[in-house]
């Protein structure tokens, strides 16, 4: 599965990382030597380096402390930082969020996390009107540096209510920033930066990737190391076809990018990172250079985030698209637990191939 | 029948002193005077599982003036918020105080200002009690340059962070764990204060109160949860939407105090209580008996759902000002004259900040795209018009 990508790796040629940071290409000498680390160990290490580095810095949710964390991210925690800091809560979503909020309001830096964010409907009230709108209609008195964070989509045959993707709901809200990590790298340097952002932020993780092994470099190790907001990632460069995607939904892309590789069909795999601010300029730089757009993501399709990415291509690029663009979304239906439903109601893997029937476009199959 | 008991023992000690005060009023205000006097207050408080707070109650007649001329002016300027509403000058909702003046004067007078308060919509004699000014109201609710919030709130959202007031919320009830909250960081930050969240009756039933609240008894959080029972949740009294209407007994665990709304004295003596009690033991909740005058908002005359005669005979008999009124000209602290000055002296004071918020200008319009973010990155924004109507975050 991920063979392809770590030989790669291995090889010292064409990863992604060194591609886009010529400091990491420099150290592609030491190649051999790099760490792998899993996305639950870089979310734990962000986690621990920010609450040492600012006493202001808590954790709260459901498991957060004696568990060590309903998916093990916050292992160890409680022991290092004590009950002040690593807060178990009851299962009460609206009121956790609703003192998490609070205690941003007096100042200090909550990470609320839900186990996972299908339960944050419960407090959704609390992070867009209490959250989210505050800074703004306290005119810059009441600034809110929260981080609400936890598993979000899809995960493995846990059915319809367990299943939802939040991205463009959350995104949809002026005052709100969302990030959504895909690679180890992504989650250090994201959930650094969303700790340190002064402004509420909501962190989409995935719960299939938290097992996920990505290579990290020294600078990635570095406890000063953050990501900015805002910007996407180009994971993979290429000139035929723009492929966005964010989170696990990248893993796919950039093996569907592979195997349009061999077809002769040379895709560019964004990754979004930042939800929003959604980077526009990257994306339209992007289709500029390539002509074409696919996004994709696990969510339901309307209303999506494909949507927003294709209205703004359309506004801003139009004059380049070569062909209409083109979304790649979960299936507009509650999500069923039959696994062989299941895999059709979320893109798996995608092959892109060239329909000859329509001139010069791209149709894609998922199976 | 207090009040007669009150005066017959006082004037004994009033009676040799009675031509000396008379002669300083030229020179010396009684308005500085800090001698103590013990008044009781109006009913003896009730209590839920913790002892109640006793009914005399420690003032001075400095602080009687400042809780007539307070309450005087909270009373005026929501007056004039109506006719300025009607007036079409405020827009949108316009949730109206007056009537339960006594709970925010109360308040402040048993706290500090680096106690928080937080409060729900009906919030605009909480910010003036928390140490706004008519101004800041005035341009607020008229969506001005000067107002609290710049313009960009209105009417249920005033905030004043530097001196502990945290808003001004729309949403019912949602300010009730954000104050369990605000206690969460003050325990957190070891600043011995408190956290007082306001909510209605109607506010009462809802689920993220009990939530907030165990959540608060679990780690011994130094909040106070008042419930400003005026009996009524919008349209609808407090017996056709709670089960058990005892709030002060709803914490169940949680010790509560049923306090006389309208006694100014009852509330500062209960909120002292309440504090001190937050800090030791965790959480209590407060039930002050009060009572609106105005219906839930501006669009409501507020008589389709109770009677004229009960609002008049609230006015009557418990009416928060007159009762402070009585008090000190029964302990001979001013005179009639004296008081009624102070009146038309909060009057124009209404009136001079109404002129001058009419003169503050509306918000620039790039003021749209300010405040969104703390910290934008520069990230594009759009207006209505997305061509036209563009800005960067800051």
């Amino acid at each position: 599965m991920w063979g392809i990508i770590r030989q790669k790796v291995a090889a010292g040629g064409g990863s992604p990382v060194a591609r886009i940071r010529p400091v990491v290409s420099n150290l592609r000498n030491y190649s051999s030597a790099v760490k792998q680390m899993m996305v639950r160990e870089a979310l734990n290490s962000a986690l621990d380096e920010e609450m040492s580095a600012d006493p202001k810095v808590f954790l709260m949710g459901e498991e957060v402390g004696e568990y060590q964390g309903a998916y093990k991210i916050s292992k160890g925690l409680l022991e290092k930082y004590g009950p002040e800091r690593v807060l178990d809560t009851p299962i009460t979503e609206a009121g956790f969020t609703g003192i998490g909020v609070g205690a941003a309001y007096y100042g200090l830096k909550p990470v609320v996390e839900f186990m996972t964010f299908n339960f944050s409907m419960q407090a959704i009230d609390h992070i867009i009107n209490s959250a989210a709108k505050s800074n703004y209609m306290s005119s810059g008195q009441i600034s809110v540096p929260i981080v609400f964070r936890g598993p979000n989509g899809a995960a493995a045959g846990v059915g319809a209510q367990h299943s939802h993707c939040y991205a463009a709901w959350y995104a949809s809200v002026p005052g709100l920033k969302v990030l959504s990590p895909y690679s180890s790298e992504d989650a250090r340097g994201l959930l650094k930066a969303a700790i340190r952002d002064p402004d509420p932020v909501v962190f989409l993780e995935n719960e299939l990737l938290y097992g996920e092994s990505f290579p990290v470099s020294a600078e990635v190790l570095d406890s000063s190391f953050c990501l900015p907001i805002g910007k996407a990632k180009i994971e993979r460069e290429g000139k035929d076809v723009t492929i966005t995607a964010f989170s696990k939904i990248v893993g796919l892309s950039l093996k569907a990018a592979e195997i349009l590789a061999k077809e002769g069909i040379s895709a560019e795999v964004i990754n979004l990172r930042s939800i929003r601010p959604l980077d526009r300029s990257t994306i339209n730089a992007s289709v500029r250079k390539t002509n074409r757009l696919v996004t994709v993501e696990e969510g339901f399709p309307q209303h999506g985030v494909g949507a927003e990415i294709c209205a703004s291509v359309i506004e801003e690029s139009f004059g380049y698209l070569d062909a209409p663009v083109e979304r790649i979304a979960g299936a507009d239906v509650p999500m069923p637990y039959a696994a062989n439903l299941e895999r059709m109601a979320v893109p798996q893997v995608l092959c892109f191939l060239y329909d000859s029937s329509i001139d010069g476009c791209y149709k894609f199959l998922v199976y | 029948m207090a009040l007669s008991k009150l005066s017959s023992s006082s004037s004994l000690s009033t009676n040799i002193l009675k031509p000396l005060t008379n002669s300083f009023f030229l020179h010396r205000p009684i308005s500085t005077d800090t001698t103590p006097l013990t008044i009781e207050t109006s009913v003896p408080f009730t209590s839920h599982q913790c002892e109640a707070p006793s009914r005399s109650v420690e003032t001075t007649p400095k602080e009687l003036l400042s809780f007539f001329r307070q309450m005087a002016t909270m009373r005026r300027m929501e007056i004039a918020a109506d006719s300025l509403y009607k007036a079409k000058l405020v827009r949108g909702f316009c949730h109206l105080y007056d009537g339960q003046e006594a709970v925010a004067i109360g308040m402040e007078a048993g706290i500090t200002k680096k106690d928080s308060i937080i409060t729900a919509y009906r919030d605009h004699c909480t910010f003036l009690g928390r140490g706004g000014t008519l101004l800041e109201v005035f341009s607020e609710l008229m969506g001005r340059k000067d107002g609290c919030s710049h313009g960009k709130g209105g009417s249920m959202h005033f905030y004043k962070k530097d001196s502990g007031f945290y808003g001004g919320h729309g949403i019912v009830g949602a300010q009730i764990p954000l104050g369990c909250g605000l206690a969460f960081a003050q325990k957190y930050s070891k600043d011995e204060t408190v956290t007082f969240a306001l909510y209605g009756d109607g506010a009462a039933n809802q689920g993220q109160l009990f939530e907030a609240l165990n959540i608060a008894a679990l780690w011994d959080l130094p909040a106070i949860l008042v419930c400003e029972n005026n009996h009524y949740g919008m349209g609808t009294a407090e017996w056709r939407a709670a089960k058990s209407p005892s709030y002060y007994k709803r914490g169940d665990y949680v010790p509560g105090l049923k306090v006389d709304g309208m006694d100014a004295l009852a509330v500062k003596q209960a909120c002292k209580f309440a504090k001190e009690h937050a800090l030791k033991n965790g959480p209590m909740i407060l039930e002050m008996d009060t009572y609106r005058y105005h219906g839930h908002s501006m669009s409501d005359p507020g008589s389709t759902y109770r009677t004229r005669d009960e609002i008049s005979g609230v006015r009557q008999e418990r009416d928060p000002i007159e009762r402070i009124r009585k008090l000190i000209l029964a302990h001979d602290l001013a005179t009639e004259k004296e008081l009624k000055d102070i009146e038309k002296e909060v009057r124009k004071e209404v009136d001079d900040a109404i002129a001058k918020a009419k003169e503050s200008p509306m918000p620039e319009p790039s003021e749209l795209f300010t405040n969104v973010y703390v910290k934008g990155y520069g990230v594009e924004v759009f207006g209505a018009d997305r061509k036209e109507v563009r800005s960067a975050l800051p």
